[in-house]
């Protein structure tokens, strides 16, 4: 590899050029990160912060039932989406890769993720409409005469589940069939010489080669649902709070930022434990 | 037999997700032409009253200037710092630049949420004021990894001996940059520029927590919320979605497809 042999002036030149950007990341993020983690060990009491260093907000965490039942509703939900999401987006992916006709791949591809030029905020909302009491699916289904009385799909934890699976499954069609469509044919051609049949192919072949891409997607999936306020809060009524509900209650209603800091360094390592779960299938992706 | 059985499953399947997939911008676009106070069935007629309520909605119009002005600063903040930070890491051996990279990408494995609640943490510390300028900084620390990233894996080992020769006949580092680099590297700081802008324009959280009395879109439709189904929330969301589809198309035929071709 060539570069440019280096001088003293040359030296501080490049680091004039990499120092803006190194500031901006360590003022108005390291910073505020390392403000968050020493706040988390504060404590709030009758209106005043305490500045005395404890670790009183994570031995309430794991001792109070709604701040514990925030990380496990997380978790529950996380799992469920990333797993639904999977298993709903292969096949279509797949789909668009194999049978689509190659110059309609694109097109098909570009329609899968339309809906995610929708507003953030308005796509959950627009689930409101099609779940909620006089919703569409109600309404359609009254209308046939198949219920009587509506079906009570929004505001609970399955109207949640469905708001991030739609996000999801668009991501993650389009992180499969990145990586579908990479897959030499080759691959398949010497699996059926050696006698696999299309099901045998695609279990001891195409599903371990594809694997680093799932995992792949499936981690974006985890750390982005996991870190959720909007869909929740829109979706899931005020019944079963997931962790950033909570520390938004802390932020709003209590102004309890020790405690609210003391969750997020909670949420921050549900995410480290998940990368670490992950870690091998990723690291795959990278070499 | 058994294939034409398989196309048919395939294309059942993919008609049932993509029609799962549209039907919520479905409803939310038919509604926001409902003549009448809620925007669910029955569908009552075509109106385009809602349109014209968000239109006089003096905040909501404020909101998009703000979204919009946010988006465009922070993105070209974001990338012109994600482009030196790469033009300095990708050309010049310094030390430490594995760990810089690290601390540069860093932000891209955080929550919104936490990067959101840090800043504000600090921000109440030191007694700053909460507006636009503290949502702006947040969006450039949430876009600011993405475009280093994709500036900086553009950045090949072909384009030094370009850059060198442009060095040879006289120019400047800052010559180089902006008149060799840069035009070379056009299509990935263009890629980085409309990503983080799309992000930074359909971002909630950050914006939420960092800002008081100018709000961005998002938030300003948040509070819209509160009024529950109501086809004004529909017509601002098919508006936004309209637009940028109709941006989408316009780059995908102008930029992206130019590029594919050569």
């Amino acid at each position: 590899m060539s570069t440019i042999t280096l001088e003293d002036t040359e030296r501080r030149k490049a680091w004039g050029f990499v120092a803006p950007a190194l500031l901006w990341t360590v003022a108005f993020f390291i910073v505020p990160f390392l403000f968050m983690a020493a706040m988390s060990l504060w404590s709030r009491q009758s209106g005043q912060i305490i500045r005395v260093w404890n670790l009183d907000n994570y031995f309430a965490f794991f001792e109070k039932d709604s701040l514990f039942k925030g990380l496990t509703n997380s978790l529950e939900i996380t799992l469920i989406v990333t797993v639904l999401s999977v298993l709903l987006a292969y096949p279509l992916a797949w789909i668009i890769a194999e049978r689509v006709p190659k110059r309609f791949q694109r097109l098909a591809l570009i329609m899968a993720v339309l809906p995610f030029w929708t507003s953030y905020v308005v796509r959950s909302y627009s689930w409101l409409l099609v779940l909620s009491r006089n919703g569409v699916i109600n309404q359609t289904l009254m209308t046939f005469g198949l219920i009587s009385e509506p079906l009570e799909i929004a505001s609970n934890r399955t109207a949640t589940v469905i708001g991030f699976v739609h996000f999801f499954v668009m991501l993650l069609t389009l992180t499969i069939y990145a990586n579908l469509i990479q897959l030499s044919p080759n691959y398949r051609r010497a699996a059926a010489d050696l006698g696999a049949n299309a099901l045998q192919t695609f279990w001891h072949v195409i599903l371990p080669l594809t694997l680093p891409g799932i995992m792949t997607g499936a981690f974006l999936t985890f750390v982005l649902c996991i870190g959720d306020y909007v869909t929740p809060q829109i979706l899931g009524g005020n019944n079963e709070l997931v962790l950033p509900q909570i520390i938004m209650l802390q932020l709003g209603r209590r102004a309890d930022f020790p405690m609210a800091a003391a969750l997020s360094i909670i949420l921050m390592l549900a995410v480290t434990v998940a990368y670490v779960l992950c870690a091998r299938w990723l690291k795959i992706e990278r070499a | 037999m058994r294939d034409v059985l398989t196309k048919v499953a395939s294309f059942a399947y993919a008609g049932l997700i993509y029609g799962f997939i549209f039907l919520p911008v479905a409803v939310l676009v038919l509604f926001s032409f409902q003549d009448g106070r809620l925007p669910v069935p029955p569908f009552n007629g075509f109106s385009l009253q809602w349109y014209e309520a968000v239109f006089a909605d003096r905040k909501l119009m404020a909101a998009l200037a703000n979204s919009f002005v946010v988006a465009i600063v922070s993105s070209l903040i974001a990338c012109l710092l994600g482009f030196l930070a790469a033009y300095a890491l990708a050309r010049y051996k310094l030390p430490g630049s594995a760990l810089q990279r690290g601390l540069l990408i860093a932000p891209m494995t955080v929550s919104y949420l936490i990067i959101a609640l840090g800043l504000l943490t600090v921000l109440n510390t030191f007694g700053i004021k909460l507006s636009l300028w503290t949502v702006g900084i947040g969006h450039v620390v949430i876009n600011l990894p993405l475009c280093f990233a994709i500036i900086y894996s553009s950045m090949g080992d072909h384009h030094i001996n370009i850059e060198r020769a442009a060095r040879d006949l006289g120019a400047n580092d800052f010559k180089v940059m902006a008149l060799v680099t840069a035009p070379m590297l056009m299509p990935s700081i263009l890629a980085a520029f409309f990503l983080s802008v799309t992000f930074s324009w359909d971002e909630f959280i950050i914006a939420f927590l960092l800002s008081r009395f100018d709000v961005t879109l998002p938030v300003e439709i948040w509070s819209l919320l509160r009024s529950g189904l109501n086809p004004k929330t529909n017509a601002i969301g098919s508006l936004v979605f309209l637009v940028s589809v109709a941006v989408l198309a316009v780059l995908e035929l102008t930029l992206f497809g130019k590029t594919k071709k050569s």
